[in-house]
């Protein structure tokens, strides 16, 4: 287990967030001056649950 | 009557939004009904059930949005779904004019959004894990408000997570403060200094909004899941948790929200707690607990309680948990609706928005009633005549957004409930914040009022889980309720309790609102 005793100092001051999902979670986010980028996101693997877990599985053999 | 369709090719838009667009084409001229969904098979199932799938919509894909339109006649359909298409025009010319080029793809959006630390993620559940993934694989803490993730991805993702020192928060995590942002469902409270853990999102907001009230602000607030302090995931997030917040310096208390865990499990959240050296709170919302303090350690069976002994250990105050806030108010009112009763009245019915309100509310009225005879949704003991309902419950949102952003379904239940003959007490819960929607008082108030219209004697009974700074703003979202004729009290406890008191045998509104600081 890694250390979580700095965990809210790595976090440092600001929490900069990406956004997937409910847009407005980003734009609540937006309006308090919180930095958010949103992503347009769609299902991927043509909306096949099990093929999209299977290929972020593959990247993960990448190591990327 | 005339029903219509259309659909475009891959355009995924949230669920959110499309429950927005579908509110929006009710309001059109000779509008029956109107559905705007993307073509899963589950939904496609859901559209064939309601009569809403025409031959077009069958042919549609999970990344195909689907509009359907019943209207009384042919044109007053076709312009609802003009009206939809230039809705959606509107919103991208919006999102284009802004000039911004969002980004399609996780990765992609960390290489545009420099220093990003932490990913939210609302997408549905199937998919919820592979992102996730992702990000923590780009060292994103992660915010897992999804539901319907698996068990196995769960243990996965934190075993990943933790051993890299990041947050896994979730799934189905409603709420969270980190660094005084609020994510997800939150409300708008101070920054202060209690740190908090919590297994459950609207069990967070209570605790923190009843803080707030009292003067109390939250340094950091991690939401760990509901299945986090399982034996399967053995709080792996909950103690990460406590470890950063018992280094925290601005952390002096630390309150843990959640349903009693596993003996092993608890042993070790207890042994870590105890080895901060920080004094903390534990809220264990289920039966039979054993309450009462233990060195630092304080335990708690609710959520107001959690919030009134963190309160008084900050003051240098012992603790004392009390029935109702003002016994004097409470004694007064329960007379009053006690004697207005109809005849054969005397069930409390509870709808809820809040999952972890509900339960509390289950496990508050369980003992008040007699184990046996409170029912609902919540795997409570009995069959009634009492009844507990969990609105948010999986059941109840398939294919429809959450009651605490969409009140269409309470709504029919508080109509259908008005017209047993043996409800006495309405009990209702309506939660504020970010995320939640504009006016939960104002969408459920006109029930309310119809059910005590339609039945003389009929009792209403709230509470209201927000603050002054919300953006619905609390003392309005209770004046809306007290106008419909609600009795509106500080904490889902204390409604609880009043609702077993005016429907319950005397000896319970006796014993709650004998004696106490009149």
């Amino acid at each position: 287990m890694a250390d979580f005793r700095d965990l809210f100092t790595r976090l440092g001051g600001e929490i900069r967030v990406i956004n997937l999902g409910l847009e407005s979670f980003a734009e609540t986010l937006e309006a308090m001056g919180v930095p958010v980028l949103h992503v347009q996101w769609s299902p991927p693997a043509g909306g096949d649950p099990e093929r999209a877990r299977l290929l972020s599985l593959l990247d993960d053999e990448d190591g990327s | 009557m005339t029903t219509r369709t259309t659909f475009k090719r891959s355009f995924y838009q949230d669920s959110v939004a499309l429950m927005g667009l579908a509110r929006e084409l009710r309001t059109g001229a000779g509008v029956r009904e109107a559905a705007a969904l993307m073509g899963t098979p589950a939904n496609l199932a859901l559209m064939a059930e309601a009569g809403l799938l025409t031959d077009e919509a069958r042919a549609a894909g999970p990344n195909d949005l689907v509009i359907v339109v019943s209207a009384e006649s042919a044109g007053e359909a076709d312009a609802a779904l003009a009206r939809a298409e230039s809705l959606l025009t509107a919103r991208r010319a919006r999102v284009e004019a802004s000039g911004r080029r969002l980004p399609r793809t996780l990765d992609s959006a960390a290489r545009q959004l420099e220093g990003a630390n932490l990913a939210l993620i609302s997408v549905p559940g199937a998919f919820a894990a592979a992102e996730a993934r992702k990000a923590l694989r780009r060292g994103l803490h992660v915010m897992l408000f999804s539901d319907n993730v698996r068990l196995e991805d769960e243990i996965a993702l934190k075993r990943f997570a933790v051993a890299r020192g990041l947050l896994l928060m979730g799934p189905d995590c409603g709420t969270a403060y980190l660094n005084g942002v609020p994510l997800g469902f939150a409300n708008a409270v101070p920054r202060g200094r209690i740190g908090l853990v919590a297994a459950s999102g609207t069990g967070l907001q209570q605790v923190v909004t009843l803080l707030a009230a009292a003067g109390e602000g939250v340094s950091q607030a991690v939401g760990v899941g509901g299945r986090d302090m399982s034996e399967p995931v053995a709080a792996a997030m909950t103690l990460a948790a406590l470890d950063a917040l018992g280094a925290d310096p601005s952390t002096e208390l630390i309150v843990v929200v959640g349903k009693p865990p596993a003996p092993a499990v608890r042993a070790s959240v207890e042994a870590r707690l105890r080895a901060l050296g920080k004094p903390a709170v534990v809220a264990m919302l289920g039966r039979e607990i054993a309450t009462g303090s233990a060195g630092p350690l304080t335990t708690v069976a609710t959520l107001e309680d959690a919030a009134a002994a963190a309160v008084a250990r900050r003051a240098g105050r012992a603790f004392q948990p009390r029935a109702f806030s003002d016994v004097a108010t409470a004694r007064h009112r329960v007379k009053e609706y006690r004697a207005a009763r109809g005849p054969g009245a005397a069930a409390v019915r509870g709808l809820y928005a809040g999952g972890t309100l509900a339960y509390e509310a289950l496990l508050i009225l369980e003992p008040l009633l007699g184990a046996g005879a409170v029912g609902g949704n919540l795997g409570g003991h009995g069959g009634g005549p009492h009844r507990v309902l969990d609105l948010g419950a999986d059941e109840f949102t398939v294919g429809r957004a959450h009651p605490m952003l969409d009140a269409a379904l309470r709504v029919e239940e508080i109509g259908r409930a008005a017209k047993e003959p043996d409800t006495a007490v309405l009990l209702v819960d309506v939660v504020l914040g970010h995320g939640a929607a504009p006016d939960p008082a104002g969408d459920i108030a006109p029930a309310l009022e119809a059910a005590r219209r339609g039945r003389r004697g009929l009792a209403v009974v709230a509470s209201v889980v927000g603050t002054a700074a919300d953006p619905q703003a609390l003392a309005a979202q209770t004046a809306r309720l007290e106008a419909a004729g609600a009795w509106v009290l500080p904490s889902n406890a204390q409604a609880a309790r009043a609702a077993a008191c005016i429907a319950g045998e005397a000896r319970v509104a006796e014993a709650l609102l004998a004696g106490g600081g009149a």
